[in-house]
C-alpha cells in the first residue's frame, strides 16, 4: 500500500513483508549458564592467577623490549639489524599480548557474564518534538524570509555556488600546459645510442644476433636536468635478430641496420617499461599487464590490453661504427592520449 | 565545603576524580547513560574494531616514521650501510626510508608494523562490510552509516596507495607509472590533469612531497571525521543482534559497557597490536632495498600494487587487445576507460544496495536484529556473485605468478580468467541462492521434526523410524524468527496507469522473492509436536515389547 | 707427377677426404655464421686438449646426436651447435638441462647426468666446430666485484624476467625465467654469454666480464645478506604478503575473536 505518509507520522509500513499471526512465540533470554569459576572459588582463584601472570608476562616483555634496544646496537653488519628487530619485536609483542589476553581472560572468567536486556526507542523522534522542530524551522523560514524573497534567495545561490572556485582555480600552478612535451623526447637525427644506465656508446658490430641492449641517449646519465624525465620517454631496446626474419613495410626499410632494430621501451597500455625480449618467439613482453608485441613485425601487439605498437626509432651506423638516431620517433612514444594523432 | 569534602575522603581517590571532573563538565550523566549500555557479543561484531584498532596502530607508527622519513625527491648520492646503493643515485625519499630501514632502531620493525596494520586494516575493513551485507545490517536506520562505511573503504585504499608510494622505490614508482598512463588516456583533460598531478612530466619532482601531504594529513583526517559519524551513528542506533530467544528489533541484547565490553575491547586492542608485532617481527613486508630507487627503465617480474588495489590492476590486465578507436584525430582509448567504468559501477553498486533493496522490500519499519544470510537467499547470492567479481579481477592482477607458481601458460590463465569473470559470478549466484534456500529448508525440517538422534527403532508393525529429538524452545526460536517477503504485482497508480517503476520494482520483487521458504508457524510445529508424540508411543511401545 | 696425382686421387677417394671436406665446410660455414653471432668472449686461459673433443665426439654422438644430428648441423628436435660454445654446452649440460627430455614449452633443470670430465669433454667437442662463447675465466667468478654496479645492472638487464630479488618471473605461453637463487656463478655467467632458450644474449660487448662479475657480486651478496626483516616469504611481493595479510594475520585475530565471544565454561 502506497499511501503518502504525514510528515510527522513514522512510517512503519512493512512494504513486502509477510507478517503471519501466528508466528512461534519468543522464549525469552535463555538462562545464565554457571561458569566453573561462578561457583567453584577454587577456580575463580585459578583463573585470577593465570590473569595476573599474564599481565606479569607482558611487563616481562616490555622489560625485554627496552634492553633489547640498547643489548643489540646496529652498525654496517646486517645480521645487527635483524637482531635488534628480533628482539625488540618479540619484547614489544609480549608486552602488548600479555595485557589483550590478561584482560581479555579476566572477563570472560571473573567478571559477570549475565546477558542483559535494554530497550530500544525508536530512532524517530516523538511526535512532538518533531512538530516542534518542524515549528522552529518554520519560524526560522517567516522570520528570515527566506522562501518568502525569491531574489535573495536565488542571488544567495548564486554567491554561494561560485566562492568556491577561486579556490579551485589557485591550484592551477600545480603542473604547466603539458604543451608539445609529450611529443618529442631526446633522441634527434645524429644521437647516438648509449648503453643505460652509464652512457657509452653502442657500435653495430657488438649488436650479435639474439643480444638486447637497453639504450638511451648518448648523454644522457644520472646527473643530468631532467634525467628521469627525459628517460621515461627515450628508453629505447636495441636487438637484433636474423635480418631475412623483419618484417619491414616500404617506409620503414631504412629503419633498421642489417637485422639491428631499436624500439621505444615504454609501454603503449600505461607506460611500464616493455622489457622483456624473448630470443626465439622475438616477442616483447611488458610484465605489467602482459602486453605482448612481436619485434619483426613493427612490435604490433599480440597479446594483451595495449592497443597500438611500440614506435620505432629509426637508426642508421656512422663512419665509425656506432648506432645512431636518424631522428626523433615519429609519433608521440607511450601511453595514449586524447589528441595524440592531433598535428602540432 | 567541609562536607564534599569529608565525602570525598570517604569514598576514597576514584570518588574524588570523578566529582573534581564533573563539577567542571557535568559529564556524570554521560557516565550514567553510556556506562551500562548494552552491546551484543558475537565475534562478527568485532571486525569492525580490527580495522578500527589497525587505524590506531597505523597513527601511532606511522607517526614514529613521520620524525624520520623526508619526502623529498631531490636526487642524492646513497652512503648508508646497504652495500649493494653505495654510490647509488636516489632521491632523498628513497634515503631516508634506507635509512629508516637500516640505521634507525626499530625502524625496519615500525615501518613493517605500518605496513602490516595497513594491510590488516582495509582487510578487516573489507571482511566488515560483507559482514554487515550478508547479515543485512545495512538495512533501515544504517543505510547512511553503510555510505559512510563505504567512503572509510575508498579513504583507506587510498591511504595505502598514497603511503606505499612515498618511498618512491622501483615497485610503487612503476605503480605511479601506470596510474600516470591511466590518467594520460582520459578524453580531453588527461594530460591536463597528469601535468597537475606531477607538477609537469611524470615523474617529475613533485609527487612524493604531494602525496605526503595527502597521506599524513588530508586523508587520515577525513578518515577520523568519517570515522567519528561512523561511530556515533553505531552509538545512536545501538548496535545489531542476531536473531535468538529474547532478541527483538525493540532492544538489544548482550553485556554492559562497564565492565565487560570495556576489558574485552580494551583488550582486544592489545591482541590486534601485538598480532601486528608479531607478523611484523617475524615476516618482511616491502623489501625496498631489493627494488632500488625508481627509475622508468628497469623493472621487476611480478609488478603488483598491494592486495586492495590488485582488483584495479586485474581489471587492467583483463581487459582484451585493439580495443582503442579514433574519433577523427582524437584517440579513445576503450582498454583504460573501460576498465575504470566498470571498476566506478561495481563500487556505486555496492554503495546504494541498501538503497536499491529498501526500494524493492518497501519495508519502512527499523530492523535491528540481524539476518542469518541463509534466510536472504538472493541478498546473499548476489553478495557471493559480487565477492567472486572482486575476488576474480584480484586474481587477474597475479596472472604471472600463477603461471609461473603452477607451470601454467600466462596467455591460458588470463585467458581462462577474462571467461571466468563473466561466468563464475554467474554460477556463484545460482550455487549460493540454491545452498540458501537448502539450508532454510533443512532448518525448517529440523524446526518441525526436531534433531535426528541416529538411533533407529523398528515398530512392531515392521517399520523402521529414525528417533527425532525435538529442539528446545531456545533453539527452536533462533531457527523460525526471520522475516519472509513475498513478491508484489505491478498494480496501476491512481491514474490508472502501471508506471514503469512500478514494473520494473514488481520484477525486482519477483527475481528476489519468488522462491522463498517461509518459517514455521506455531501451529504447523504444534501439528508436527502433536505427530511426533504419536510416534513416540508406538517408540515406546516397541521398546517394552523388546525387552 | 703421375704418382703424385694417383695419390691424390687415392686421397680424393678415400673417406678421410671426404671427412676433410666435410670438415672444411664446416669450418666455413661455422665461420661465416660466427661472423654475425660470435659473441666477444672473455678467454679461458686453459684450452682444451685434442683427446678431450675425441672423448667429446664420443659422448656426442651416443647421448646428443640423434636430436643435434651427427654433426651438430641440427635436425627438426634441436638446434645446431656450431658456434654456440664451450659456455652453452657447459650451462645445458652442468645445470641438467641437456639431455632434453619431454616436449614443453622450456627445457626443465633435471638432475646432471653427466661427470664434470664428460662435461668439459662434450664442451670441448663442441667448441672445435665453430668460434662461440667459452667457459668463463675463474677470475670473474669471484664475486668480488661491486655490488652497486651489480645491483644497477641487474635491475635494467635481468629483474624484468628473473624478478628484483632473482626469485624467476613468467614469460609466454608456459615459459619462465627460474629463479637464481641456486645457480653457481659459472651458471650465471655463462647464461647471459650463451643466452639459453629465449633468454637473450649479453655479450661482453654489452656487459663485459668485469660487469658480469659485479651482477654476480650482487646475486650472491642477496642470497648470503642476513634476511632484516625476517621471514622473506619467497621475495615474490605484494600478491604473497596480500594472501599472509588475509589468511595470516586477519585469521589469526578471527580465530582470537572467536575464542573472546565464545561463553567460558
Amino acid at each position: 500500500m502506497s499511501e503518502k505518509s504525514n510528515d510527522i507520522e513514522v512510517s512503519q509500513e512493512t512494504g513486502l513483508a509477510v507478517v503471519k499471526p501466528d508466528a512461534v512465540r519468543d522464549p525469552g533470554i535463555e538462562p545464565h549458564r554457571v561458569r566453573m569459576t561462578d561457583k567453584s572459588p577454587k577456580h575463580a582463584k585459578n583463573a585470577a592467577r593465570q590473569v595476573a601472570l599474564l599481565f606479569a608476562l607482558s611487563m616481562l616483555g616490555s622489560a625485554f623490549a627496552l634492553w633489547a634496544y640498547f643489548a643489540f646496537p646496529i652498525n654496517e653488519d646486517l645480521t645487527t639489524v635483524r637482531q635488534n628487530t628480533l628482539f625488540l619485536g618479540i619484547g614489544i609483542t609480549l608486552g602488548l599480548l600479555g595485557i589483550g589476553i590478561g584482560a581479555i581472560h579476566w572477563a570472560k572468567t571473573l567478571m559477570p557474564d549475565h546477558e542483559v536486556a535494554e530497550d530500544r526507542h525508536l530512532i524517530a523522534s516523538p511526535e512532538d518534538k518533531r512538530a516542534a522542530a518542524i515549528e522552529i524551522i518554520n519560524l526560522a523560514n517567516q522570520e528570515s524570509g527566506f522562501t518568502r524573497r525569491k531574489l535573495i534567495r536565488r542571488t544567495l545561490y548564486g554567491a554561494l555556488a561560485l566562492f568556491p572556485l577561486p579556490g579551485l582555480i589557485i591550484f592551477g600552478d600545480l603542473g604547466p600546459n603539458p604543451g608539445n612535451t609529450l611529443r618529442h623526447t631526446k633522441w634527434k637525427a645524429g644521437t647516438r645510442l648509449a648503453r643505460d644506465p652509464y652512457g657509452t656508446p653502442i657500435k653495430a658490430s657488438d649488436v650479435t644476433i639474439g643480444s638486447v641492449y637497453h639504450a638511451v641517449p648518448e648523454g644522457l646519465v644520472p646527473g643530468t636536468e631532467h634525467y628521469l624525465e627525459e628517460k621515461a620517454k627515450a628508453a629505447v631496446l636495441l636487438v637484433r635478430v636474423e635480418p631475412d626474419k623483419l618484417i619491414e613495410t616500404e617506409e620503414r626499410k631504412n629503419w633498421s641496420y642489417q637485422g639491428i632494430v631499436a624500439y621505444s621501451k615504454i609501454c603503449t597500455h600505461v607506460g611500464c617499461p616493455v622489457a622483456l625480449y624473448e630470443q626465439h618467439t622475438h616477442h616483447l613482453l611488458c610484465p605489467c599487464h602482459q602486453s605482448t608485441f612481436d619485434l619483426v613485425d613493427s612490435c604490433k601487439v599480440v597479446f594483451g590490453p595495449a592497443s597500438r605498437p611500440l614506435p620505432q626509432l629509426p637508426i642508421y651506423v656512422d663512419e665509425e661504427g656506432y648506432l645512431r638516431a636518424q631522428s626523433d620517433f615519429h609519433e608521440p612514444v607511450g601511453p595514449s592520449f586524447w589528441d595524440r594523432s592531433v598535428k602540432s | 565545603m567541609s562536607n564534599t569534602t569529608s565525602t570525598q575522603k570517604k569514598n576514597g581517590f576514584l570518588a574524588g576524580t570523578a566529582n573534581y571532573v564533573d563539577e567542571r563538565l557535568g559529564v556524570a550523566g554521560v557516565l550514567k547513560e553510556f556506562g551500562r549500555k548494552v552491546f551484543p557479543d558475537h565475534w562478527s561484531f568485532m571486525l569492525g574494531e580490527v580495522a578500527l584498532y589497525s587505524f590506531l596502530v597505523l597513527l601511532l607508527s606511522g607517526t614514529f616514521l613521520t620524525f624520520f622519513f623526508q619526502p623529498s625527491m631531490t636526487e642524492v648520492v646513497y652512503d648508508g650501510v646497504y652495500a649493494p646503493l653505495k654510490g647509488a643515485h636516489m632521491s632523498i625519499a628513497y634515503a631516508s626510508s634506507l635509512d629508516i630501514t637500516f640505521e634507525v632502531r626499530g625502524g625496519l620493525l615500525m615501518r613493517q608494523v605500518h605496513h602490516w596494520s595497513a594491510l590488516l586494516f582495509v582487510a578487516a575493513a573489507g571482511l566488515h562490510m560483507l559482514r554487515v551485507f550478508f547479515t543485512g545490517a545495512f538495512r533501515k536506520p544504517r543505510e547512511m552509516n553503510w555510505v559512510v562505511g563505504f567512503v572509510l573503504f575508498i579513504l583507506g585504499m587510498g591511504a595505502g596507495f598514497t603511503g606505499y608510494s612515498l618511498p618512491d622505490d622501483l615497485l610503487s614508482g612503476n605503480g605511479l607509472r601506470i596510474i600516470d598512463g591511466m590518467i594520460k588516456g582520459i578524453p580531453f583533460i588527461g594530460t591536463w590533469i597528469s601535468s597537475f598531478l606531477f607538477g609537469g612530466e611524470f615523474p617529475g619532482t613533485a609527487i612524493v612531497g604531494r602525496l605526503y601531504s595527502l597521506h599524513i594529513m588530508l586523508i587520515p583526517a577525513l578518515i577520523l571525521v568519517f570515522l567519528a559519524i561512523h561511530l556515533v551513528m553505531l552509538v545512536l542506533h545501538k548496535h545489531t543482534h542476531y536473531s535468538g530467544a529474547g532478541k527483538k528489533d525493540t532492544n538489544v541484547v548482550g553485556y554492559p559497557l562497564m565492565p565487560v565490553y570495556v576489558a574485552k575491547a580494551g583488550g582486544f586492542f592489545f591482541i590486534v597490536f601485538g598480532v601486528i608485532m608479531l607478523i611484523s617481527t617475524f615476516f618482511t613486508i616491502n623489501p625496498i632495498w631489493n627494488y632500488g630507487g625508481y627509475d622508468p627503465s628497469p623493472v621487476s617480474a611480478g609488478t603488483q600494487p598491494d592486495w586492495y588495489i590488485g582488483w584495479l590492476d586485474g581489471a587492467l590486465r583483463l581487459a582484451p587487445s585493439h580495443m582503442e578507436f579514433m574519433i577523427g584525430d582524437f584517440t579513445v582509448s576503450m582498454n583504460i576507460l573501460i576498465p575504470l567504468a566498470v571498476s566506478l559501477l561495481f563500487l556505486a553498486l555496492v554503495a546504494l544496495y541498501p538503497f536499491i533493496e529498501n526500494w524493492i522490500t518497501g519495508d519502512k519499519r527499523e530492523h535491528h536484529v540481524l539476518d542469518r544470510p541463509r534466510n536472504a537467499p538472493v541478498r546473499t547470492a548476489i553478495g557471493a556473485a559480487g565477492v567472486m567479481f572482486y575476488a576474480i579481477l584480484w586474481a587477474g592482477a597475479s596472472t604471472d605468478l600463477i603461471a609461473t607458481q603452477f607451470k601454467m601458460s600466462l596467455n591460458q590463465v588470463l585467458t581462462a580468467m577474462q571467461i571466468s569473470l563473466i561466468v563464475l559470478p554467474i554460477v556463484s549466484f545460482i550455487v549460493t541462492k540454491r545452498i540458501c534456500l537448502a539450508l532454510q529448508r533443512k532448518d525448517r525440517e529440523i524446526a518441525l521434526h526436531g534433531r535426528e538422534t541416529g538411533r533407529i527403532v523398528r515398530l512392531p508393525h515392521g517399520e523402521y523410524i529414525e528417533v527425532h529429538e525435538p529442539l528446545d524452545k531456545y533453539d527452536l526460536y533462533k531457527l523460525v524468527d526471520f522475516k519472509d517477503y513475498q513478491p508484489t504485482l505491478a498494480r496501476p497508480n491512481a491514474a490508472g496507469k502501471i508506471t514503469v517503476r512500478a514494473r520494473i520494482r514488481a520484477s525486482l520483487s519477483k527475481f528476489y522473492f519468488k522462491d522463498r521458504v517461509s518459517p514455521a508457524t506455531q501451529r504447523e510445529i504444534e501439528e508436527a509436536r502433536h505427530h511426533a508424540e504419536e510416534i513416540e508411543q508406538q517408540v515406546q511401545k516397541a521398546i517394552e515389547l523388546a525387552k | 707427377m703421375r704418382k703424385l696425382k694417383n695419390k691424390l686421387n687415392g686421397l680424393r677417394r678415400s673417406p678421410r677426404s671426404l671427412i676433410a671436406v666435410l670438415f672444411a665446410g664446416l669450418i666455413v660455414v661455422g665461420s661465416g655464421y660466427t661472423a654475425v653471432s660470435a659473441a666477444v668472449s672473455s678467454d679461458r686461459k686453459v684450452s682444451f686438449t685434442a683427446e678431450q673433443v675425441d672423448y667429446g665426439k664420443k659422448l656426442f654422438l651416443s647421448n646428443c646426436a640423434s636430436c643435434h644430428g651427427k654433426n651438430a648441423e641440427g635436425t627438426a628436435n634441436g638446434p645446431s651447435l656450431i658456434g654456440v660454445g664451450a659456455a652453452s654446452v657447459d650451462f645445458q649440460v652442468s645445470t641438467g638441462r641437456m639431455p632434453g627430455a619431454a616436449s614443453g614449452p622450456q627445457l626443465q633443470v633435471k638432475p646432471v647426468q653427466f661427470t664434470e670430465e664428460e662435461v668439459n669433454a662434450m664442451a670441448a667437442y663442441v667448441a672445435s666446430l665453430g668460434v662461440g662463447p667459452s667457459i668463463p675465466d675463474e677470475a670473474y667468478l669471484q664475486a668480488n666485484g661491486d655490488p652497486t654496479k651489480g645491483g644497477e645492472l641487474f635491475r635494467i638487464n635481468c629483474a624484468m624476467c628473473h624478478n628484483a630479488a632473482g626469485a624467476g618471473g613468467a614469460l609466454t605461453e608456459g615459459k619462465y625465467a627460474p629463479s637464481l637463487d641456486h645457480s653457481s656463478p659459472k651458471t650465471i655467467y655463462e647464461a647471459m654469454v650463451t643466452g639459453p632458450q629465449n633468454m637473450p644474449v649479453f655479450n661482453d660487448a654489452n656487459i663485459s666480464p668485469e660487469e658480469k662479475n659485479d651482477i654476480i657480486t650482487y646475486l650472491v651478496y642477496l642470497r648470503n645478506s642476513a634476511s632484516v626483516g625476517g621471514e622473506e616469504l619467497g621475495g615474490l611481493g605484494p600478491v604473497v604478503e596480500g594472501l599472509v595479510s588475509w589468511f595470516g594475520l586477519l585469521g589469526i585475530i578471527i580465530a582470537i575473536t572467536i575464542w573472546l565471544g565464545a561463553k567460558s565454561n
